[in-house]
């Protein structure tokens, strides 16, 4: 994409946004008004459909967000309530009153769950301050070069510095716009931090119970192994023992051969031992670390394994252990289904987090979804938050994908000064933008005498409305850098310990 | 013959002592962790020393660690390491240097008495010893290589045992084969694994070992 080319579309982007943010500004008032109408009048009817609205639009902008700013930002709500269940007589209880149908009890719990959903009310508060931070600031440039044009319709030739003021700022000017519009949204239409520990919550609950599900599993298989295996060879070498000592006096021939017997059992029933322990925790891993371990994996594997490692230090024993078991599992699959001759693993430390990638040069078409092997990989990640990702498109070649967040110690970084400034600009904006501005403005307006402390009153006659207007972009300005450094620094938080 | 012998396992430490001592070897010093050994290995200077790959303070390869020092400092000397599992890993690090006097076994071997203080023997003469174990492992890894799929079951069996730093006296013994006729399957190993041949016993075995341990990681 040329440089022209990216400027325009940008360009034509952050007018899409004004007219969003408009949009959203028609939106909110509707929601206003229903919000009034439900409050006041008690017209409760009035509520959802201004809430499906404003959802409708701030769904927009989230979208938008994500493929326009490259700032992804996910749903905030609540998850919708479940329809109401009839008792065992068949009628519905809400609270202390019964329903013969459902309608009425359902209307009440989706109504409650929009009412008392904080993100309703942050989507109102992100309609309000789109039209001055998002609109604003995304249509400026052009809003410059439409003054131009009117100018220069009205007959004043330096309409043209206007135009060229615009193009020239629009290749820098006009995609920093549309970044700030992902700060913007990512703070107001974002999950709060109570939502996200909610959603954290239910995860985790999740992933203990498969955890604990599936070790229960393991050791009742390690349990069955060792009854079945190496305690039962144990009883049979007491066993042999006890005839050969009582053979050891008539017939020393005989319980020489036992002995033999013996000892050979016991040596297997130390190959059983041996790979119970193998599948348990290998003994490499726990005397070398990961890097040496999957080294004596691919030693072990018929396919010509390539392996790099490079992480600062070992992780945790349960991570490498995730870590190696997945390897072991794609390696094996490489070898038994993908036809592959060559494999290639690279485990590396992405700043906290550890990455295993393994690729393989077979025939692919790997399906997550039949194996029970990539699902055992992906439940003994799940336990760490690990992600697991895999291509294999018919054909190959075949790469899988495990990421373990926080395996490494996070280097925590020194407090950013920028905090310093949003707090400064979420103090004033509302200063700039209210009584300075729209105050003013409406005094100016009314032609009314009172001067009070606003600014642009107290100026000579021809400065007084840029300063009116000035002071309004001033505020929708601050309210603009404090959204933007508040999303920096929660986007800083999140990849420190999110 | 001087023997150093490290074992953190009060019960198998001095089971090997008494193994030992009752074939003959001097066992000058009997230690139990990692720093106590190659201080050991290098003061003494034995004849072959038999490590515990796992020692304490730290419970990991300690052992292996410090024959891998003390052979860095004495070149050759010889030692035989012992382990409750092998990993081809360990035996290609023993091997690395190529200079043989390297054994590597399971423990269970010790089972077999005269078998053990064979492969002592064979090690503290400059030879190696490497258990089964690792071969077939070495093997299942090589399934793939053409040279060694046209092995006749015969001379794969011959390959296994020449692997392990068996001479080619024991390998007939083990085979009931002729002196001559376990020359003869060598010859056509080597030819077909498309190897130089030579006479020396462990020459020989390294030249395997290498040979199945060459592909890239």
């Amino acid at each position: 994409m040329t440089a022209a080319r990216r400027t325009l579309v940008a360009l034509g982007r952050g007018a899409a946004l004004a007219g969003l943010a408009l949009l959203g500004l028609a939106a909110a008032l509707v929601m206003l008004t229903a919000a009034l109408l439900t409050f006041l009048l008690g017209l409760v009817f009035a509520l959802p459909p201004a809430v499906r609205l404003t959802r409708a639009v701030t769904g927009l902008a989230r979208d938008l967000s994500g493929r326009w700013s490259g700032v992804p930002v996910d749903d905030p709500y609540l998850p919708a309530p479940s329809p109401p269940v009839p008792q065992a007589d068949g009628w519905y209880r809400d609270g202390r009153t019964l329903y013969k149908k459902p309608t009425i009890p359902a209307f009440n719990k989706r109504w409650n769950w929009m009412i008392k959903d904080p993100a309703t009310w942050r989507d109102l508060a992100y309609l309000l301050a789109a039209p001055v931070t998002c609109g604003l600031v995304a249509a400026a440039p052009l809003l410059t070069a439409a003054y131009g044009v009117l100018r220069l319709a009205g007959g004043d030739p330096l309409g043209v510095v206007w135009i060229l003021l615009a193009a020239g700022v629009a290749y820098w000017y006009a995609p920093w716009a549309l970044r700030v519009h992902g700060g913007v949204a990512a703070v107001l239409l974002g999950p709060t931090e109570k939502t996200r520990l909610a959603r954290r919550v239910s995860h985790l609950d999740a992933a203990r119970t498969e955890v604990v599900d599936s070790q229960a599993a393991e050791l009742r298989r390690i349990e069955r192994d060792l009854h079945d295996g190496a305690q039962a060879r144990l009883v049979a070498i007491g066993m042999t023992i006890g005839a050969a000592e009582q053979l050891l006096e008539t017939d020393p021939r005989a319980a020489r051969a036992l002995l033999d017997k013996a000892r050979d059992a016991s040596a297997a029933a130390l190959q059983d031992i041996r790979r119970l322990v193998r599948g348990i925790h290998p003994p490499v891993l726990a005397e070398r670390g990961l890097g040496d371990a999957v080294r004596a994996l691919a030693l072990d594997s018929p396919l010509r394994v390539h392996v790099t490692v490079d992480v600062p230090e070992r992780a945790s024993a349960p991570l490498e252990s995730a870590a190696y078991f997945a390897v072991s599992e794609l390696l094996a699959n490489a070898a038994r289904h993908g036809d592959a001759t060559e494999a290639w693993v690279d485990v590396s430390a992405r700043g906290p987090a550890l990455r295993v990638t393994v690729t393989d040069d077979g025939r692919g078409g790997a399906d997550p979804g039949r194996g029970t092997g990539l699902r055992g990989i992906e439940r003994r990640l799940g336990a760490f938050d690990g992600v697991f990702a895999l291509s294999s498109p018919a054909g190959g070649p075949t790469t899988a994908v495990v990421e373990l967040p926080r395996a490494f110690p996070l280097r925590v970084a020194p407090r950013s000064p920028w905090r310093m400034l949003g707090g400064v600009c979420w103090a004033l904006w509302p200063i700039a933008l209210f009584p300075q501005g729209l105050v003013a403005m409406v005094l100016k307006l009314a032609g009314s005498p009172v001067r009070s402390w606003f600014l642009g009153l107290y100026m000579p006659e021809p400065f007084q409305w840029p300063v009116i207007v000035g002071m309004m972009l001033l505020g929708g300005g601050l309210l603009t850098v404090a959204l933007t450094t508040t999303a920096r620094a929660m986007r800083e938080k999140e990849s420190g310990c999110g | 013959m001087r023997v150093v012998l490290a074992e953190d396992l009060h019960l198998l430490r001095e089971g090997l002592v008494h193994l030992l001592r009752a074939h003959g070897f001097e066992v000058v010093a009997a230690v139990e962790s990692g720093p106590e050994l190659l201080a050991a290995l290098v003061g003494e200077r034995p004849d072959v020393a038999v490590v515990d790959v796992r020692l304490p303070p730290t419970f990991t390869d300690e052992g292996l660690q410090a024959a891998l020092a003390a052979r860095r400092r004495v070149p050759g000397l010889p030692v035989l390491v012992l382990s409750q599992h092998v990993e081809q890993l360990y035996a290609r690090e023993l091997l690395a240097d190529g200079s043989g006097g390297v054994g590597y076994l399971l423990k269970d071997r010790v089972f077999n008495g005269e078998q053990f203080v064979d492969a002592v023997r064979r090690v503290a003469a400059g030879g190696t010893a490497m258990d089964p174990e690792v071969i077939a492992r070495l093997l299942a890894s090589n399934s793939r290589n053409e040279p060694l799929g046209r092995l006749t079951p015969r001379e794969r069996e011959v390959l296994e045992l020449m692997a392990e730093g068996r001479s080619n006296a024991a390998i007939g013994q083990r085979l009931f084969l002729s002196d001559s006729a376990v020359g003869k399957h060598t010859a056509n190993i080597f030819a077909k694994l498309g190897l130089a041949p030579s006479d020396d016993d462990n020459r020989r075995v390294l030249a395997v070992l290498a040979f199945l341990g060459s592909r890239p990681s």
